[in-house]
C-alpha cells in the first residue's frame, strides 16, 4: 500500500508536470533560467518562489539550530531529571500546535514586533522574516528533541573520561559530546531543512501573495508552497497551464524533500553504531 | 606531606585559568537555559497572543435602534414576540428566503434574536481592542471609541461563547461561529480513520510479523519513513489529482445517486487525509507490535497457534494500547492540517450543516486561515476564538493519548 502510495504520488506529478513541460511554451532552459512566474502570461521563471523558499527556510534554521541545540545541551547534559521531565512537554506542546495557529501567530504577533523595532517603511505588512523567524519557533522542537536523543546516546564512559581529566561540564557537552553526536544532530538539521521547505500555512499567511524576486527578508514575497496554496484556494479551470505548473512545483518539492529524508537517513544509518 | 599534590599544577596563573574555565563554563549553562526558557516565552507569548485577541473592547454601532421594533428590551422577548417582530418588519421575498434555509418555527430563540440583530437593527462593528489594552488602557480605549465613534456603544465582550459553538458561518463576525467547521472536521477525520486504522495496522502486521528481512521490504520500510516526511501540500496535489479529479464519480456521489456535487467533498478531504496519517499509523503500530515481547509469541507457537492465531490472540491485543495511542495522535494531526484541504478545496464559506459524505464542507483550520487573512479586526477576533476551540480539541486529545499510554504501558 505505501509502495503503492508512492507511486501514486510520483506518477500522478509526474504526469501533470509533465503536461506542464510537455506545452511548448515552456522549456527547461526558461523554467530554470528567467525570474518571473506568471504561468498566466507566459513567464515560467521558477526562481523567484525557489529564493523565497531558500530564504524563509534559512531564516528558520538560523533561529532554530542555535536554540534548538542549545535547549537540547541543556535537557540532556545539565537538567536534573525532575527538571527535564517538566520542561519536556513544554515542547512537546509547542510541537503539537497546528501551523495555521503559528500563521496567526506570525501575522498578529511577530509582524507588528518587527515593524515597530525596525520601522514601518522598512518592514512590509507581509513579510519572509516573520514568516521564517516564527517557522523557526515551529521547528526548534523537532531539532532539539532529535538532537536530545543523539546527545543521550553518546555513552557515558566518555563524558566520564573527560571528568577525569579535569574539564568542566561545558568543556565536556562541548569538546566531548556533542563532536560525538555530530552524526544525529545533522539528521536533525537536515529534517529541520525539509521541514522548513514543505511549511506551507506560515508562509501562505504571513509571507505575502505574488512572486517576487528578492533577497530582502523584510519584502513579500510568496514561497511555492505558499503559491500552491494560494492558487488552488481559487477556482481553478482544470487543463489549464496554471493548473499544470502547481504539479511541476509540487513534484520539485517531492523531489527536495524526498532527497533531503535520504540523506538524512544514511547519515544517522551510516554513523549510528559506532560505540556499540 | 603529600607527595601525590606536588603533581598537580599551581600558582596564580594556573588559578586565574581555573577560574576563566569556570566563568566561561557557567556563562554557557546560563546561555543554554536561555534557550529554553526562549522557547517557553514563545509559547507563552503565542498562548498570550490568541487569549489577548479573544476577549477585548468591541465599539458597535446600530443602524436602527431596537425601540424602533419593539418597546420593551430585545433580550427580554420570547420565541414567539422575535418572530413576529422578524414578519412584520422584513419584506416578504427576504423572510421566505430564510423560511427555505430553515423553517422559522424550528429554529431556536437565540437564532432568531441574532437575526433580529443582524437583519433588522443592523449592527454594525467599528472596532475591536485586545483584552490589554483593555484592561490596562481602559480609560485611553474609551476616549478614543467616544472620539471616533460618537454614536458607537462599547462593549467588552468575549469572542468565545456558547453561541459561538453552535452557530452557523456567516458574513458578520458577531454572529458567526465554529458548528459547521467542527462537524466538518469531525466527519473528515471520522472518514480518515476508517480508511487509515485498518489499512496502517494490517500493514504493520505484515512488516512486523510475517515480512522477511529480504531487500524488498526493506526498501518497503525506508519508503514508509520517507512518506512520513513529504510535506503535506504535496499530499493535497495528490487527493486533487486523484480523489478530486480522477475518482470524481466515486466521491462526488452520483455512483450513488447524489447530483448536486462535484468532487469537492467530505469524502475527497477524508480519503486524502487518511493516506496522509497512514504512514504515522504503520510506524506507531509497529512499535507497538514491536514491544510486544517475543517469549509471548513463542509460548503460543508452543501450544501449537497457527500464525494467524499468534497475531490476533496475542500479540494485537497486547498492542492494542501503543496503536490507541498512535491512532490518537494521528487524529490531533489530521485535525490541525489545514494546507492539504486548501487544495483539495474546502469551500470557505457554509452555513448549513454537513450531511453526508458527499456534502460540501469547511474545517475548523480553514476557518482559522480564512478569517486570519481578513483585513478587519473583528475577524481576527473570532479567529482567536476558533484557535483557542481547536487548542481546547487537541491538547484534550493528546492528553487522553498520554493517560491512556500510562494507564495501559505494562513492563514485561
Amino acid at each position: 500500500m505505501s509502495i503503492f502510495i508512492t507511486l501514486a504520488i510520483v506518477y500522478e506529478l509526474g504526469k501533470e508536470a509533465w503536461l506542464f513541460f510537455g506545452s511548448p511554451d515552456v522549456t527547461f532552459a526558461k523554467f530554470f533560467g528567467t525570474t518571473t512566474w506568471q504561468p498566466g502570461i507566459g513567464h515560467f521563471g521558477i526562481w523567484p518562489l525557489v529564493t523565497s523558499t531558500l530564504l524563509t527556510s534559512l531564516i528558520a534554521i538560523c533561529v532554530s539550530l542555535p536554540l534548538g541545540l542549545a535547549a537540547a545541551l541543556f535537557l540532556s547534559e545539565y537538567a536534573s531529571p525532575r527538571a527535564r521531565s517538566a520542561l519536556k512537554p513544554i515542547l512537546e506542546i509547542l510541537a503539537g500546535i497546528p501551523t495555521v495557529v503559528y500563521g496567526y501567530f506570525a501575522l498578529l504577533f511577530m509582524t507588528p514586533l518587527l515593524r515597530n523595532i525596525f520601522g514601518d517603511q522598512t518592514v512590509e505588512v507581509y513579510n519572509m522574516a516573520s514568516a521564517g523567524i516564527v517557522m523557526g519557533i515551529m521547528i526548534l522542537p523537532l531539532i532539539s528533541s532529535m538532537s536530545e536523543d543523539a546527545l543521550s546516546a553518546v555513552p557515558r564512559t566518555l563524558r566520564e573520561g573527560a571528568y577525569a581529566m579535569g574539564a568542566t561540564k561545558f568543556e565536556t557537552s562541548i569538546q566531548v559530546v556533542l563532536p560525538a553526536a555530530l552524526s544525529g544532530i545533522g539528521a536533525a538539521l537536515i529534517i529541520g531543512i525539509s521541514r522548513a521547505v514543505g511549511e506551507t500555512m506560515i508562509v501562505a499567511i504571513a509571507a505575502g501573495a505574488g512572486p517576487n524576486f528578492t533577497f530582502n527578508p523584510f519584502k513579500a514575497a510568496e514561497t511555492m508552497t505558499g503559491h500552491i496554496a494560494r492558487i488552488s484556494g481559487g477556482d481553478l479551470s482544470y487543463n489549464s497551464i496554471d493548473y499544470n505548473s502547481l504539479f511541476a512545483i509540487a513534484l520539485m518539492l517531492f523531489l527536495v524533500t524526498l532527497v533531503l529524508n535520504l540523506v538524512s537517513q544514511w547519515i544517522v544509518n551510516r554513523f549510528r553504531e559506532r560505540y556499540e | 606531606m603529600n607527595p601525590a599534590r606536588d603533581h598537580y599544577p599551581q600558582g596564580r596563573a594556573f588559578q586565574a585559568e581555573l577560574n576563566a574555565r569556570y566563568r566561561a563554563a557557567s556563562i554557557w549553562q546560563g546561555l543554554f537555559f536561555s534557550a529554553l526558557a526562549l522557547a517557553i516565552l514563545c509559547l507563552s507569548a503565542l498562548l498570550y497572543n490568541v487569549i489577548d485577541g479573544t476577549f477585548g473592547y468591541v465599539a458597535y454601532e446600530y443602524k436602527h435602534d431596537p425601540s424602533e421594533f419593539t418597546p420593551r428590551p430585545l433580550d427580554t422577548l420570547n420565541k414567539q414576540e422575535l418572530l413576529d417582530i422578524l414578519k412584520s418588519n422584513l419584506s416578504s421575498g427576504a423572510f421566505n428566503k430564510l423560511n427555505n434555509e430553515k423553517p422559522m418555527e424550528e429554529r431556536s430563540r437565540s437564532d432568531l434574536y441574532s437575526l433580529v440583530i443582524e437583519r433588522l437593527i443592523q449592527l454594525d462593528t467599528k472596532q475591536t481592542w485586545p483584552l490589554t489594552d483593555s484592561i490596562f488602557r481602559s480609560k485611553a480605549v474609551r476616549a478614543e471609541a467616544a472620539q471616533k465613534y460618537p454614536k458607537a456603544r462599547l462593549e467588552f465582550r468575549s469572542w468565545l461563547t456558547p453561541q459561538f459553538l453552535v452557530s452557523p458561518m456567516s458574513s458578520k463576525a458577531e454572529f458567526a461561529g465554529v458548528r459547521t467547521a467542527i462537524l466538518g472536521s469531525l466527519w473528515m477525520v471520522g472518514i480518515a480513520i476508517l480508511f487509515a486504522l485498518p489499512i496502517g495496522i494490517g500493514a504493520a502486521v505484515y512488516l512486523q510479523e510475517y515480512a522477511d528481512k529480504n531487500f524488498i521490504n526493506r526498501i518497503i520500510q525506508t519508503n514508509i519513513n520517507n512518506l512520513a516526511g513529504v510535506p503535506s501540500i504535496v499530499y493535497g496535489m495528490l487527493g486533487l489529482a486523484i480523489f478530486v479529479r480522477a475518482l470524481e464519480p466515486l466521491t462526488s456521489g452520483s455512483l450513488f445517486g447524489v447530483t448536486d456535487s462535484n468532487g469537492r467533498t467530505i469524502l475527497s478531504a477524508g480519503l486524502t487525509m487518511g493516506v496522509l496519517v497512514l504512514p504515522l499509523i504503520i510506524i506507531n503500530a509497529q512499535e507497538a507490535i514491536k514491544a510486544v515481547p517475543d517469549s509471548l509469541r513463542q509460548a503460543a507457537f508452543g501450544v501449537g497457534a497457527t500464525r494467524w492465531q499468534v497475531v490476533w490472540h496475542h500479540v494485537l491485543p497486547n498492542a492494542l494500547p501503543g496503536i490507541l495511542t498512535g491512532s490518537i495522535l494521528a487524529v490531533s494531526r489530521a485535525i490541525g492540517e489545514t494546507a492539504p484541504l486548501i487544495v483539495v478545496g474546502a469551500s470557505t464559506f457554509i452555513s448549513i450543516d454537513p450531511d453526508g459524505p458527499f456534502s460540501k464542507f469547511t474545517a475548523l483550520p480553514i476557518q482559522i486561515y480564512q478569517w486570519t487573512t481578513r483585513a478587519q479586526s473583528e475577524f481576527h477576533a473570532i479567529a482567536a476564538g476558533a484557535i483557542f476551540v481547536l487548542l481546547a480539541l487537541l491538547l484534550s486529545l493528546n492528553a487522553a493519548a498520554i493517560l491512556l499510554r500510562n494507564r495501559f504501558q505494562r513492563k514485561y
